[in-house]
């Protein structure tokens, strides 16, 4: 995995539909995520880990950021699950429910084990922690930082709303403090915050309204329960002309600097250090995955 | 055997059929020979009566007798229901041996063409695509002699030349007057525009108009007129018009679908083509309606105009119309109820005359003015090469309708498709029926990107204009690579030497033919 992949937008794809997951390499998501819990009945687990493990190990498509999200972590098929994920080499397995770091470190034990088996690189598959309960929300800081595999995590609103009794609503208050708290455990741990799904699909302006929460606050990216969002999501983290241009000047302070073999690199009176550098080519991709060209101009 | 210059082997002779293979898109000049026609002259006196009371007395008038031919308009679609009574009449007079010539694919089911093919009342067919349980038979070896398709383009320049000569023109009309005056525009089953009657009414040796709608002389407005018209009959229905559209003009929510669509009308406003004045084509289906709704988004944020859509109309342009996008609508077909009543009360929306839209062998046509052109396909190869007639087990599944005839006219010809189709790859090798040549497409529009065709004669001028943008060129080669990898390569259907299907070009070569499947 790249430092600077973008993670604005996830979309899965369920791992009984062959049509549905080759159809979803071709949509302008950044992380695909092919599923083997929500979207698979209790029935077709087998066959859901089979197609799944075939499509990420021979039909990985180009250009995406590759997840499979695993079954439970209480569930009967994790293992299986696992053994099969670690083997198609994913860039991530997105993980359910987490609501302890000590779950997260059992399944890096197991997934550490499996590599070694396997003779994969240690550590090559990240974890996407999905946060989907009260508990998962007050831990965040914890399971953030429970294994250098984590990279991101993501708040599941609909489980954490029912974990709640909380009733779900579009202007999502009931999720406000949740979104921030794991968007806090996330920047103080250096890793990917990913916003909840908004769950209507015929509510362009709904979602409109809450891409304006996600982008205040602060997220990275977020989950979309269908193609149709996926552009919207997309244009929501486009950087600005400003902010482009900012990133320009980062990137060619940088180049001066090494130009003229400084070790230190300084641009308005400030020191410009490595999570700059990242920040500023992550903008830059943004905007080049926006279909805007360096300079500003705009398909 | 013989060789046509795309490759396809064929006989020299199919039954009487004699093949003329196919040159090239442009390489066939007009014959210098007059127009021909069956069109006699009449000499009707004050006072005499068109009128007949039944479809019986009406063929009997016409003269019709075993193997002469017999038209009819598609404008119905799959909610036509003067076919199945005619064919009837017909079978109840012991007529035998007709040829069937009908302006496009007309799949009726009850009762289907394919009963009176086997009980011997037609035994040729010439139409544009046959499909269904007709297209079964004739793929099965039923069909007793090979049936010719042609483009919508082709058959009024077939009739021209003498090469398919109508004896007795059956045409539907939703409004009438007992002097035969009709249209389609009116009445409680109006089917917009009779574009695809004109050159039958003009030219057939007897015109029947049928009727469930007989209005007072004169009928107004008037698409035909009492001059062309012979005898005209009354009946209860001539067809339904709720399934003329069946889902065409319908807004996709695919999102595929979408996605092509809103990257053909990308590729649209990123041609220099695309300014004040411009013109287009986008047909109906899941995509065409879409790419319409794409194209006006972008002729609103970029303050562009057309001064025509031409060819089968659905709401999505009238709509387009309405806002003032488009100053004219030439409409050849109607797709939906809206479109068919946009004729008679918008006076930029024109009824027009198929071979005005599509005979490439005529003085002139719209498709030469035409700047898009947005086609639908089944398969595509890596010449370019369209298939819009055989689906992925050799069987019918469509008609030729007028793609070949946009693609040979239009200035920017583009192809949307996905790249599979459930298991099926559509970018292949080498399609399995050759409809569109190559030649004639410029763009290919898939959810894999787009790719734009090095022999086509745009080309440079649309690689320059895409290369400005960030929409995702691709060659046809990654794309057949890529259905490949997904897909495999499918068994090859396997066929007799037996030709089912002799597919004509607009310019009456043969540019492939359907054999029969072998079980």
């Amino acid at each position: 995995m790249e430092n600077n992949h973008l993670m604005r937008t996830s979309l899965y794809a369920g791992g009984t539909s062959p049509v549905k997951m080759i159809q979803a390499g071709f949509y302008n998501e950044d992380c695909l995520v092919y599923d083997l819990e929500d979207s698979v009945s209790a029935g077709e687990k087998d066959a859901a880990r089979f197609l799944v493990y075939n499509a990420v190990k021979y039909q990985r498509p180009a250009g995406k950021y590759i997840l499979i999200r695993v079954n439970g972590i209480y569930s009967r098929e994790l293992d299986e699950d696992l053994e099969a994920a670690v083997r198609a080499q994913p860039d991530a397995i997105r993980i359910p429910k987490v609501e302890y770091a000590e779950e997260v470190q059992r399944i890096d034990e197991k997934v550490t084990a499996i590599e070694k088996k396997a003779g994969l690189p240690l550590g090559g598959v990240k974890f996407w922690c999905n946060i989907e309960s009260y508990l998962g929300v007050l831990n965040a800081q914890q399971i953030a930082t429970s294994s250098p595999r984590v990279v991101a995590m993501a708040l599941g609103a609909e489980d954490f709303t029912a974990s709640m009794s909380a009733q779900r609503t579009k202007p999502g208050w009931e999720i406000f403090y949740a979104r921030n708290a794991i968007l806090m455990a996330c920047r103080a741990a250096g890793i990917s915050a990913q916003d909840a799904v908004f769950s209507d699909i015929n509510d362009p302006d709904g979602l409109q309204k809450d891409l304006e929460m996600t982008r205040t606050l602060g997220f990275d990216g977020k989950t979309c329960v269908h193609p149709r969002q996926i552009d919207a999501v997309n244009a929501c983290f486009t950087p600005s002309p400003k902010e482009i241009r900012n990133a320009q000047r980062v990137l060619e302070a940088l180049e001066e600097a090494a130009r003229n073999h400084t070790g230190v690199c300084v641009l308005d009176g400030g020191m410009v250090d490595k999570p700059m550098e990242i920040r500023a080519k992550t903008t830059l991709a943004k905007a080049v995955a926006a279909g805007i060209k360096v300079g500003g101009e705009q398909r | 055997m013989i060789v046509n210059s795309l490759g396809r082997e064929l006989p020299e002779k199919i039954g009487d059929y004699v093949v003329r293979p196919y040159q090239g898109a442009y390489a066939t000049p007009a014959p210098e020979s007059p127009v021909a026609t069956k069109r006699t002259m009449g000499h009707r006196i004050p006072g005499d009566t068109k009128l007949l009371p039944d479809l019986k007395a009406a063929i009997q008038a016409s003269g019709l007798k075993d193997g002469m031919t017999i038209s009819f308009h598609h404008a119905f679609r799959e909610g036509d229901l003067l076919i199945g009574q005619v064919l009837t009449a017909i079978r109840a007079l012991g007529i035998k041996g007709l040829k069937f010539a009908p302006s496009a694919v007309v799949n009726i089911k009850n009762p289907s063409i394919a009963e009176f093919v086997l009980d011997g009342t037609i035994d040729r067919i010439e139409a544009s695509g046959i499909r269904g349980e007709l297209g079964d038979a004739a793929l099965a070896g039923k069909v007793k002699n090979p049936v010719i398709l042609r483009t919508h383009g082709a058959r009024p320049r077939a009739i021209e030349a003498g090469e398919l000569t109508i004896d007795v023109a059956f045409i539907a009309a939703s409004a009438a007057d007992d002097y035969g005056n009709c249209t389609g525009l009116v009445g409680p089953n109006a089917c917009g525009s009779l574009g695809y009657a004109f050159v039958d009414a003009h030219n057939a040796g007897c015109v029947v108009v049928v009727t469930d709608n007989l209005v007072d002389y004169p009928c107004c407005p008037v698409s035909i007129s009492q001059q062309y018209v012979d005898y005209v009959v009354k009946v209860d229905q001539i067809g339904d018009p709720e399934k003329i559209g069946k889902g065409a003009a319908r807004l996709t929510k695919n999102p595929r679908d979408l996605m092509i669509a809103e990257r053909t009308a990308d590729l649209i406003a990123a041609s220099r083509r695309f300014k004040e004045g411009f013109s287009f084509q986008t047909g109906a289906g899941a995509i065409a309606i879409a790419t319409t709704k794409y194209l006006a988004d972008r002729m609103r944020e970029r303050g562009v105009k057309a001064s025509f859509a031409l060819g089968g109309i659905p709401a999505a342009i009238i709509d387009m119309y309405d806002e003032g996008l488009v100053r004219v609508v030439e409409c050849s077909q109607s797709f939906d109820a809206v479109a068919a009543r946009a004729i008679f009360d918008r006076p930029g929306v024109v009824e027009i005359d198929n071979a005005d839209y599509a005979n490439a062998y005529s003085k002139g046509g719209f498709l030469n003015r035409e700047d898009f052109g947005v086609l639908g396909a089944l398969e595509v190869d890596t010449d370019f090469n369209v298939n819009i007639l055989t689906g992925s087990s050799g069987e019918m599944m469509g008609g030729l309708g007028g793609g070949p005839d946009v693609a040979g006219g239009a200035a920017i010809s583009i192809v949307t498709i996905p790249i599979i189709r459930g298991r099926t790859p559509s970018i292949v090798k080498r399609v399995f029926t050759l409809c569109t040549p190559g030649e004639t497409v410029a763009a290919v529009v898939t959810e894999a990107g787009i790719a734009l065709n090095p022999r086509h004669k745009i080309y440079a001028e649309l690689k320059e204009d895409l290369e400005k943008t960030s929409l995702k060129l691709v060659t046809i080669e990654e794309l057949q690579q890529l259905c490949e990898k997904l897909t495999g390569v499918p068994k090859p259907i396997k066929t007799t030497d037996r030709v089912a299907c002799i597919v004509e070009y607009r310019d009456g070569t043969v540019i492939d033919v359907i054999r029969e499947i072998k079980k």
